[in-house]
């Protein structure tokens, strides 16, 4: 699924010489690419190759140490993220932006129902009227493919993969043109996954999404990705069409990566 | 109120300085009162002292009432409306010993009115002051427990997870289930918790001619509502804010639209529904409204001053 880039040629999030260190430690280094919208990017490698580091740096959640990440904002200007107010940093991640947590219940307000959890964004930007609260809310649930007469329960009585699912609508429901997730598909069974999978396929290509996704997972990036980046002791090793990466692996750490999946 | 500096109370042993609190103490409370009345429903952090009495009893608010007492003050103190329970008796008491203040229990001779968790029926004056005891000042607590959250929140004006607690009640209950503690924006700014006062005392604290301090001794804070400054009730457009209603009037004094208690008067499910403010039912009495229990003697009759 390497659909080419919208003709828009403006990209949506560029980021310059990245550099995030824990002291002497790298966290990530130097790393530049630039996204462009309706793109999908997923960034692979082993654990602490840095790949959670430099998601937290891009999602302005963590600050880097050195370079510079910007965004394009609605109204088509450019931004240097760090730059901004946190008020509209904020802003950003609650409207534009979406973050999707390996555990849901880092991303979910565990101890209010799934309506509230799915309106909680809307009330944040000033959304007022109950009933209409809760129709969009409805109708999200369905499109992530949760019963309705769940509404009113809270995300502890749902299962794994309906509490992801739900985290997903929370972060959609202001129509978000980029989206953050770390391992989305972590620590859910593989059937569970495949469905996961294939809901979120649909709609980063009905929304036409930009999103970023971190996994230690080839064949989830084969499924969901334009793009990958390959990263290795906090460096980008790797970067190409994802099609191109994992057929043709060039990097001699990305042909052990790509050959160490079971072929069954 | 002249707030003058004063020293010890009057010679003799168990001096204490005027107010109970040292001088130092109410000019930094006093500082912390500006800062609150600056800032309308800004939480402004004091450094709250131990106070003679158990938190929760009102310790904020006992200093509050210290800093802002001169001897030419009248108070009153309330707890649910009454003049005459546990914790009203008692901190009346303490500034009585400690201060020499003329008390009172007619809320239009009070210069200050301390309370807990009501506010009088009878509208208050631009000479008044209403001294709330808060046990829990930050409204958005029970759904973000952190703090340094909540304070950044606070300053960015992101009140959406109030919204949040609303829609709760609402899909829970079918309507807007909280009656006391009811959250309010305060000057269009800063959403406020009221203390447990019933929401039926909102709408009083809207362009109060009376100057509002709340005091929280537990968790340090001050906050304060100048004289006629908008308060408005949080809701939704299809689930506007409402106040209690009540289907009788009150049955010692007849009054209606004010708030009620339920009073058990037997073991075979004899109830009665009274004023809640004790003093406004006192003088309505007093101007010869009765209500349906009107003829039964009353303890208040015996001792009616």
């Amino acid at each position: 699924m390497s659909a080419k880039p919208l003709p828009d040629e403006e990209p949506l999030l560029r980021a310059s010489a990245l550099t995030r260190l824990y002291g002497e430690r790298i966290g990530c280094r130097d790393v530049t690419f630039e996204l462009y919208p309706g793109e999908v990017l997923a960034i692979v490698g082993e654990s602490g190759s840095g790949k959670t580091t430099l998601l937290d740096c891009l999602s302005t959640r963590l600050a880097p140490t050195a370079g510079i990440v910007e965004y394009r904002m609605r109204d088509g200007t450019m931004r240097d993220l760090f730059r901004l107010t946190e008020a509209e940093r904020r802003l950003l991640m609650r409207t534009d932006w979406g973050f999707v947590h390996q555990h849901a219940a880092d991303g979910l307000r565990m101890s209010v129902s799934a309506g509230a959890n799915v309106g909680e964004r809307l009330m944040a930007v000033g959304e007022r009227h109950y009933g209409d609260i809760r129709g969009t809310a409805l109708d999200w649930l369905s499109r992530v493919e949760i019963d309705e007469s769940r509404i009113d329960d809270t995300p502890r009585a749902f299962s794994g993969g309906m509490r992801q699912r739900l985290q997903i609508a929370r972060n959609l429901v202001t129509n978000p043109r980029l989206v953050f997730m770390d391992e989305p598909t972590g620590g859910l069974d593989v059937s569970v996954q495949a469905r996961l999978l294939d809901l979120l396929r649909g709609l980063v290509s009905d929304l036409g999404l930009s999103v970023i996704i971190v996994t230690h997972d080839l064949a989830v990036a084969r499924l969901l990705s334009h793009r990958m980046m390959v990263m290795r002791h906090g460096k980008v090793i790797e970067t190409g069409l994802t099609d191109r990466v994992l057929d043709d692996p060039q990097a001699p750490y990305t042909q052990l990566l790509v050959s160490s999946i079971l072929q069954v | 109120m002249n707030a003058q500096a004063d020293t010890a109370t009057q010679a003799g042993e168990g001096e204490y300085n005027f107010a109970y609190l040292d001088e130092q103490t109410k000019r930094m409370i006093r500082r912390a009162i500006l800062k609150a009345i600056a800032v309308p429903g800004y939480q402004v952090p004091f450094a709250s002292r131990e106070m003679p009495m158990p938190y929760g009893w009102g310790t904020g608010g006992v200093q509050v009432t210290a800093s802002i007492l001169g001897r030419d003050d009248v108070l009153k103190v309330i707890d649910q409306g009454s003049d005459d329970t546990t914790n009203a008796v008692s901190i009346r008491a303490f500034f009585e010993k400690t201060a020499q203040v003329a008390t009172t229990t007619r809320t239009d001779e009070a210069t200050i009115i301390q309370t807990r968790h009501r506010i009088p029926e009878k509208a208050l004056k631009e000479d008044q002051i209403i001294v709330y005891q808060v046990p829990i000042p930050e409204p958005l607590r029970f759904l973000e427990p952190r703090e340094t959250e909540t304070r950044k929140m606070h300053a960015l004006a992101e009140y959406g997870l109030m919204h949040v607690k609303l829609y709760e009640d609402i899909a829970r209950h079918g309507h807007i289930a909280t009656t006391y503690a009811y959250p309010v924006k305060v000057d269009g700014r800063y959403v406020m918790d009221p203390s447990p006062t019933p929401k039926f005392d909102n709408p009083k604290m809207h362009e109060m001619d009376a100057l509002q301090l709340f005091g929280a001794g537990r968790e340090k804070r001050i906050y304060a509502i100048p004289p006629h400054t908008a308060v408005e009730s949080l809701d939704f457009e299809d689930y506007p804010f409402e106040i209690q209603k009540f289907d009788r009037p009150c049955a010692i004094c007849g009054a209606e639209n004010v708030y009620l208690d339920e009073v058990v008067l037997d073991d075979r499910g004899g109830r009665m529904f009274v004023c809640s403010d004790t003093d406004h039912c006192e003088e309505r009495r007093a101007a010869g409204h009765t209500g349906e229990a009107g003829g039964i003697p009353l303890k208040g009759e015996e001792t009616a001053r």
